[in-house]
C-alpha cells in the first residue's frame, strides 16, 4: 500500500493484467510514443502518461502505437477480441468517438447478441474526458451517456485512484466491451492504492458516506464535489448519503432505490450535458420505481447544455461545482 | 498451376451452392415469408470461393451486407443460415441477426456487416491477433466498391501496410454501389493503384474467371504467410440482382442483366473449362448440381417450419455477464 496517483494506479493495473495475461495488449496513438522517429522511444506513454514503461517491459509485440487512425485501430482491437485477445485500445480523448462511432456502437457492441451468443468481445477502450483544463469543446466532453444508451457496452467511471485500478483490472478481464472513462483533470489526484491486483465488481455502486436526509448520485470527478459539498452541509445539520454508481451500464440500480427509500429525497450530480444525460436518467429511474418514498421533488446539478468553453471565467462557471451542489440540496432539504 | 481434382469438385459444389442458395432465396423472398432485407450474391460466387479454398481453419474472413456467399465459401453451415435468414431460432445467431449479421467465429468468419466499410478494422483486428499468437493465420476483408470509399477502408488498408499484417483486401466490384456506378465513384478509376499507394501490392482479375481469381489468391496467401504483409485485389464482375431483393434496377441499362447471364457466369465459365481441359466430367458436376438442388430444397423446408425464437430469447445474449 502507498500513495498513488490515478495516473499511477492505472498503469499498474494495465502492468499487472498483462503480466499475468499474455493475451493483453494495447493499442492506440502514442500510447508508447516516438514510433518510427530517431529519438526516445516510450516518449510518450500515451499523451498523460498513464502507459509510460509498458513498452520496455513488455516490447513492440504488446504494446501496439497506431497511425491517427481511430477506426482501423478501435475495429482492429474490437476484430483481435472477437478472436482470442484482450485489447486495450486508448481513444485518446471521448470526443473523438465521432470518428470512429461505427466500430463501437454497431460493431463490438453488437457481436455477441448479433451472433447468437457466439462470440465475446473482451476489449476495454480507455478514454479521457470530462471539463476543467481548458481543453476547450473538443476535448472536455463527458459522453458516457452516449455509450450507456448503446445495448451491449459496459460504461466505467472511476471517481479515485483507488477505484481506478479495481475497476481497470476488471475492464481487462471482462468479456464484453468496456468503455472505460478516466477525468484528465483527476490524473494527479492521489490516495493510498494497494500494490496487489484487486478487481472491483462492475455494476455495484459504492457508499460514499451514509447520511438520513438526502441521497447525492454523483458521477466520476463529481464524487469529490458531493463529499466536498457533504462536509459544508454536516456543519449546518444535513446528512448526505452520496452514492458513486461506478459504472453506468450496469446501472446499480437497487442500491440508488434503495438509498432513496430511507432518506426520501435525490440529487444527482452529473457533468455530461442535461438533455438525455444520466442524471434525467437516474431521475427517471426514481420518479419511476421509488415515487412513493420521495419527501421532495428530485434536483438535477449539472451543466447548461452548451458546448465547453475554453475562457477560465466560463468553464467554471460551466462546471457543476460543490456551491451548486450545497446549495441544491439545501433547497431539498428544506422543501414542505 | 495445378488444382486438385478434389479441390475443384469443392470449389464447384461451393459456387453452386451459393448460385443455388441465392436464386432460392430470391424466389422465396417474393413469396413475403423472408422478413427484412437481403442482399443476393448471385454472379459473384467465383470471388468469395476462389479466395477462401486459399484458407483454413486459423483463418479469418471479414464480410459485407451481400455475405451469403463468403458465408458458405468459409464454411458455415447453409441449413443454418438459411434458419437465421427466416428468423427461426436454429439459426446461426438464433434470429437475432438475420441475413446482414451471419457470423460463425468457429469457421473463421467474423460476421456478415450492415455497415458499408465495417468489416475491414475487423481483419485487421484478426490479423493482428494471428501474429500476436504466433497461429500463423491469415485474414480476408472482403467489401465492395462503395466501400472502397470509405474511411474505415483506406485507414485499415494503411494500417495493415505499417504494421505489415496478413490482410488481403477483397474489392469485389459489381459496378454499383447501391445504384451508383463504381466506374464514377471511385476517384482516380485505378484501385490498384490506390492500393500500391499504400504499400500494398494488387492486381486486376476477371471475377467470372474462378481460375483466375484462385491463381491471384493463392499467390497472394502464400506472400502473406511469408510475412510479405498485406495484399490487395480488384474483383471485377456483375451482380444478377439489385442491391436488396425489391430494387427494381431502373439504374440500369434495359436488357442489361439478361445479357451479362448469358456472357458472364462464373458456373457456365467454370463447366466450360474443366470439360475442355477434361478436368471433370460433366456427370460429375451433374451430380454435384443434383446434390446441391436437394440441399437447398431441405434448408428451406426445414426453415420453413422451424420455430421462430422464444419470448425469453429478446433480452438473453446482450452481455456476457451484467
Amino acid at each position: 500500500m502507498s500513495r498513488k496517483s490515478f495516473r499511477q494506479a492505472l498503469n499498474e493495473a494495465m502492468r499487472q493484467e498483462m503480466e499475468r495475461d499474455p493475451t493483453v495488449i494495447a493499442l492506440g496513438e502514442d500510447i508508447a510514443g516516438g514510433m518510427g522517429a530517431k529519438g526516445a522511444q516510450d516518449a510518450w506513454g500515451d499523451v498523460l502518461g498513464a502507459s509510460k514503461g509498458l513498452l520496455p517491459e513488455f516490447g513492440r509485440g504488446r504494446i501496439y502505437d497506431t497511425p491517427i487512425s481511430e477506426s482501423a485501430f478501435i475495429g482492429a482491437a474490437a476484430g483481435a477480441a472477437v478472436t482470442g485477445l484482450r485489447p486495450i485500445a486508448q481513444l485518446m480523448f471521448v470526443d473523438f468517438f465521432g470518428v470512429c462511432g461505427d466500430q463501437i456502437i454497431n460493431q463490438m457492441a453488437k457481436f455477441r447478441y448479433m451472433f447468437g451468443g457466439k462470440a465475446t468481445t473482451p476489449v476495454v477502450i480507455r478514454t479521457l474526458f470530462g471539463a476543467g483544463v481548458r481543453a476547450a469543446s473538443q476535448h472536455s466532453q463527458c459522453l458516457y451517456p452516449i455509450f450507456t444508451h448503446v445495448p451491449g457496452l459496459k460504461v466505467v467511471i472511476p471517481s479515485s485512484p483507488y477505484e481506478a485500478k479495481g475497476l481497470m483490472i476488471q475492464s481487462i478481464r471482462d468479456d464484453d466491451p468496456v468503455i472505460f472513462f478516466e477525468h484528465k483533470a483527476m490524473y494527479d489526484d492521489q490516495e493510498e492504492v494497494p500494490d496487489e491486483p484487486y478487481a472491483i465488481p462492475l455494476g455495484q455502486a459504492r457508499v460514499v458516506r451514509e447520511g438520513a436526509d438526502v441521497t447525492v448520485v454523483a458521477i466520476g470527478r463529481m464524487v469529490q464535489f458531493a463529499s466536498q459539498a457533504a462536509a459544508a452541509l454536516d456543519k449546518d445539520g444535513i446528512r448526505c448519503t452520496i452514492l458513486d454508481p461506478r459504472t453506468t451500464s450496469p446501472l446499480d440500480t437497487n442500491a440508488i432505490l434503495r438509498s432513496v427509500e430511507r432518506t426520501g429525497r435525490l440529487v444527482v450530480v452529473d457533468e455530461a450535458s442535461p438533455r438525455c444525460g444520466m442524471a434525467a436518467d437516474i431521475s427517471a429511474l426514481v420518479a419511476d420505481k421509488a415515487f412513493r418514498s420521495l419527501r421532495a421533488p428530485i434536483r438535477m446539478v449539472t451543466p447548461p447544455h452548451t458546448p465547453v468553453p475554453f475562457a477560465a471565467e466560463l468553464e467554471d462557471l460551466y462546471i457543476p461545482g460543490p456551491a451548486r451542489i450545497q446549495a441544491t440540496v439545501t433547497e431539498v432539504v428544506k422543501y414542505n | 498451376m495445378q488444382i486438385s481434382r478434389d479441390d475443384l469438385l469443392t470449389s464447384y459444389r461451393k459456387m453452386c451452392t451459393i448460385r443455388a442458395f441465392e436464386e432460392r432465396i430470391h424466389k422465396e423472398f417474393a413469396t413475403g415469408q423472408i422478413p427484412g432485407f437481403v442482399h443476393l450474391y448471385a454472379g459473384e460466387e467465383a470471388s468469395a470461393v476462389g479466395v477462401c479454398m486459399q484458407l483454413n481453419g486459423i483463418d479469418y474472413i471479414g464480410s459485407t451486407h451481400r455475405g451469403h456467399g463468403h458465408s458458405i465459401a468459409k464454411g458455415c453451415d447453409p441449413l443454418a443460415m438459411m434458419q437465421e435468414i427466416y428468423g427461426r431460432r436454429g439459426g446461426l445467431g438464433k434470429g437475432k441477426g438475420g441475413s446482414m449479421h451471419i457470423a460463425d467465429i468457429s469457421k473463421g468468419m467474423l460476421g456478415a456487416n450492415g455497415i458499408v466499410g465495417g468489416g475491414p478494422p475487423l481483419a485487421c483486428g484478426a490479423a493482428l491477433s494471428a501474429k500476436v499468437r504466433q497461429t500463423g493465420g491469415v485474414a480476408v476483408a472482403f467489401f465492395g466498391d462503395g466501400a472502397f470509399n470509405q474511411g474505415t477502408t483506406l485507414e485499415s488498408m494503411n494500417f495493415a501496410s505499417v504494421y505489415k499484417l496478413p490482410v488481403y483486401f477483397v474489392l469485389e466490384d459489381n459496378g454499383y454501389a447501391e445504384s451508383t456506378a463504381s466506374s464514377w465513384s471511385i476517384g482516380g478509376h485505378h484501385p490498384v493503384r490506390r492500393a500500391e499507394g499504400f504499400g500494398i501490392p494488387g492486381e486486376r482479375i476477371d471475377g467470372h474467371d474462378f481460375f483466375a481469381v484462385y491463381r491471384a489468391a493463392k499467390g497472394a496467401v502464400e506472400r502473406m504467410r511469408a510475412g510479405e504483409g498485406p495484399q490487395f485485389i480488384h474483383i471485377e464482375f456483375t451482380r444478377y440482382y439489385g442491391h436488396f431483393e425489391g430494387d427494381a434496377m431502373t439504374y440500369r441499362p434495359p436488357g442489361e442483366v439478361q445479357e451479362e447471364r448469358k456472357y458472364l457466369d462464373c458456373l457456365k465459365f467454370f463447366r466450360g473449362r474443366v470439360a475442355s481441359s477434361g478436368l471433370l466430367e460433366t456427370s460429375e458436376l451433374d451430380a454435384i448440381d443434383q446434390d446441391v438442388a436437394k440441399l437447398i430444397d431441405q434448408a428451406v423446408a426445414e426453415a420453413r417450419a422451424a420455430p421462430p425464437p422464444a419470448a425469453e430469447d429478446l433480452t438473453t445474449d446482450v452481455y456476457s455477464a451484467y
